[in-house]
């Protein structure tokens, strides 16, 4: 049974239809917890920055980004916790997967940048090679 | 700042700030190089700046793992005074710039910043990412293809090398091997070395050969103005970034006086007026830079290898630098917002175009984001200045009247049109809860009011007056009752 999942979220309809998945997973598990974690990467700090200028709005615009996957998941009833991380998408999945002793991490297949996708190929792919517990990629 | 923390800031994360520090300094190679030729002086110059200020800003900069050094934004400013007047001017005009700074810090910069739309600061990085573009087109002048190719050569380079590894900077692997292609391949192109002199040993401190005249400070004035400010704008942007990027606080207005302090030292030096630098930063957090230490290795390190490299920089093709600078181009523009430009509220997105325009056409940033300001606040100014006055009748002799929205010099005239002076009512109420009087026109303009109903034998009565701006009219009206 899976007690602790890592679900790892961008605010894409990709990473909401990964959160559905998580909570079937949860659902009806006794001390199931969640933990979501959003990566922010160099181009999108640069960018909050230039748009928003203050900290407390940039926070703000961020939360907001997950807002639709965090009422699902206070619909299902999950107890969950949202990380915000800095760095690049996969190392940082990588570490915090690995640090955390998950059960199993779930991720969408694809996230908000297509053209990322095809030049450098997806996160999940990298992901999936390095993390040490079972990964859930979500089609 | 205390003993404790300053130990942390600089041996912290000693490690990590060293490596991360040496990956800066050779990404800095090329950069500097490209923006001293942007700026019209030798590569040396760049080069004892990029030194200088990133060894000081070490020591008395407010965001730890940030780099400063010689910029795009920066060069671009000073173009037409290194042409119209030389080098000596323009280091005289750096210790100016590093001087108004150093003031701009101990007045508070925060109080200045806040009135800088985001627009505005949009509209700054894409008009500079513009600028660098365009600097690079003579570099492909005149009837050879080679650049085009040692150019696409360099990019493809920069792009494509980091899928292999991410510990070697690609604009750095970009460079060597276009070098060596034009090299061994034998192919005519023109050189950093023909651009002028590289640094053959520590920079010595001198002061700038300029007469010390007011013909001198009125020549470098308004540049070390504009330097200031695009300095300063670009430094707290990058602090802010490096705030982000790292989850921590810095203090902007020590910054502030440490570009100050920094850029006069520099000036000093024989380098150009300098500030951070987004692209270097963002690759310093990445390597793993956090404190002080790696700004202070990046410098140290950086005038190391020029001088013990000076052979090779020498034969490092413009073309190769116009693609790495091809480079900073593109990932200075917020590309972000141009769909932006659509969804956003219209006046902003003219506020950033006309702030791109400005600067595209002055070919100064300063220029650009002055004339972004005062758009921005004739914007508005129009958007608040719609008073809105409705009326209901109290009884056969009195008619109401509702003032919603503020009074002040740009709703005045809307104001007093929107009375019916020539009434058959004996009294008028105006009743003034749901505005606020802000100037001296809004006090004139309800005494002239009070003058028209009162020739057409009507008397007024103004209520709900709130206190501010009652206090204004008792103010204005002892003024002008005084005389």
């Amino acid at each position: 049974m899976y007690q602790k999942v890592l679900l790892a979220a961008d605010g894409s309809d990709h990473a909401r239809r990964a959160s559905g998945h998580a909570v079937k997973l949860l659902k009806n598990v006794p001390d199931g917890h969640l933990d979501v974690i959003y990566i922010i990467d160099k181009d999108q700090s640069k960018s909050d920055v230039l748009h928003y200028g203050n900290k407390e709005i940039i926070q703000m615009k961020r939360r907001e980004q997950l807002e639709d996957l965090e009422n699902d998941l206070k619909e299902a009833g999950i107890s969950y916790e949202v990380h915000i991380e800095h760095g690049e998408p996969g190392p940082t999945i990588v570490s915090f997967a690995n640090d955390g002793a998950y059960d199993c991490l779930v991720i969408g297949s694809r996230g908000l940048n297509q053209l990322q996708t095809m030049v450098l190929g997806s996160v999940s792919h990298k992901v999936v090679k390095r993390v040490h517990c079972p990964v859930l990629v979500v089609k | 700042m205390n003993f404790s923390q300053l130990k942390m800031e600089w041996l912290g994360n000693i490690k990590g700030d060293v490596l991360a520090g040496i990956v800066v300094a050779l990404a800095l190679i090329p950069e500097a190089i490209a923006f001293s030729i942007i700026a019209g002086v030798d590569p040396q110059v760049g080069l004892y700046a990029s030194f200088s200020m990133a060894v000081m800003i070490s020591i008395v900069g407010g965001r730890p793992g940030m780099i400063s050094a010689a910029t795009g934004a920066m060069a671009l400013v000073m173009v037409t005074l290194v042409a119209d007047h030389g080098l000596q001017y323009l280091l005289a005009t750096t210790v100016l710039t590093g001087i108004i700074q150093l003031l701009i810090g101990f007045s508070g910069l925060a109080r200045w910043m806040k009135f800088i739309p985001r627009s505005v600061m949009v509209g700054f990085v894409n008009a500079l990412a513009i600028l660098i573009f365009l600097a690079q087109i003579e570099h492909f002048r005149g009837n050879s293809f080679w650049p085009f190719v040692l150019a696409g050569m360099a990019l493809a380079i920069i792009y494509l090398f980091p899928k292999l590894t991410g510990a070697v900077p690609s604009t750095l692997v970009a460079i060597i091997v276009v070098s060596m292609v034009t090299v061994f391949g034998g192919i005519n192109a023109s050189t950093v070395g023909d651009m002028g002199t590289l640094p053959r040993s520590f920079p010595v401190f001198l002061l700038p050969d300029i007469p010390l005249t007011l013909e001198t400070l009125m020549i470098i004035l308004p540049y070390a103005l504009s330097l200031s400010v695009v300095g300063l704008l670009e430094s707290l942007l990058t602090a802010t970034i490096v705030d982000d990027m790292t989850d921590s606080e810095s203090n902007k207005n020590q910054e502030a006086r440490g570009q100050g302090i920094s850029n006069v030292v520099t000036g000093f030096f024989g380098g150009m007026a300098s500030c951070a630098m987004i692209g270097q930063s963002v690759i310093n957090v990445k390597s793993g830079g956090r404190g002080r230490l790696s700004a202070f290795v990046a410098g140290v390190f950086l005038l190391f290898l020029i001088l013990v490299l000076q052979g090779f920089v020498v034969q490092i093709p413009m073309a190769a630098l116009a693609g790495v600078m091809i480079m900073v181009s593109i990932s200075t523009f917020d590309w972000g917002s141009l769909p932006m430009l659509a969804k956003a509220p219209k006046t902003d997105s003219i506020v950033m175009v006309v702030v791109v325009a400005t600067v595209v056409y002055t070919h100064n940033l300063a220029i650009g984001v002055v004339a972004g300001v005062i758009l921005s606040a004739v914007f508005f100014a129009a958007k608040i200045s719609k008073v809105h006055v409705s009326t209901t009748i109290k009884d056969e002799m009195t008619r109401v009247y509702y003032v919603d929205g503020p009074l002040f010099f740009a709703s005045v005239t809307d104001f007093v049109k929107s009375f019916d002076y020539k009434e058959n009512f004996d009294r008028v109420e105006i009743d003034l809860s749901r505005t606020h009087l802000w100037d001296d026109s809004a006090v004139e303009a309800i005494e002239k009011v009070r003058l028209k109903f009162k020739q057409e034998g009507t008397k007024v009565r103004f209520t709900g007056i709130n206190e501010e701006s009652s206090e204004l009219m008792r103010k204005l009206e002892g003024m002008s009752s005084g005389h």
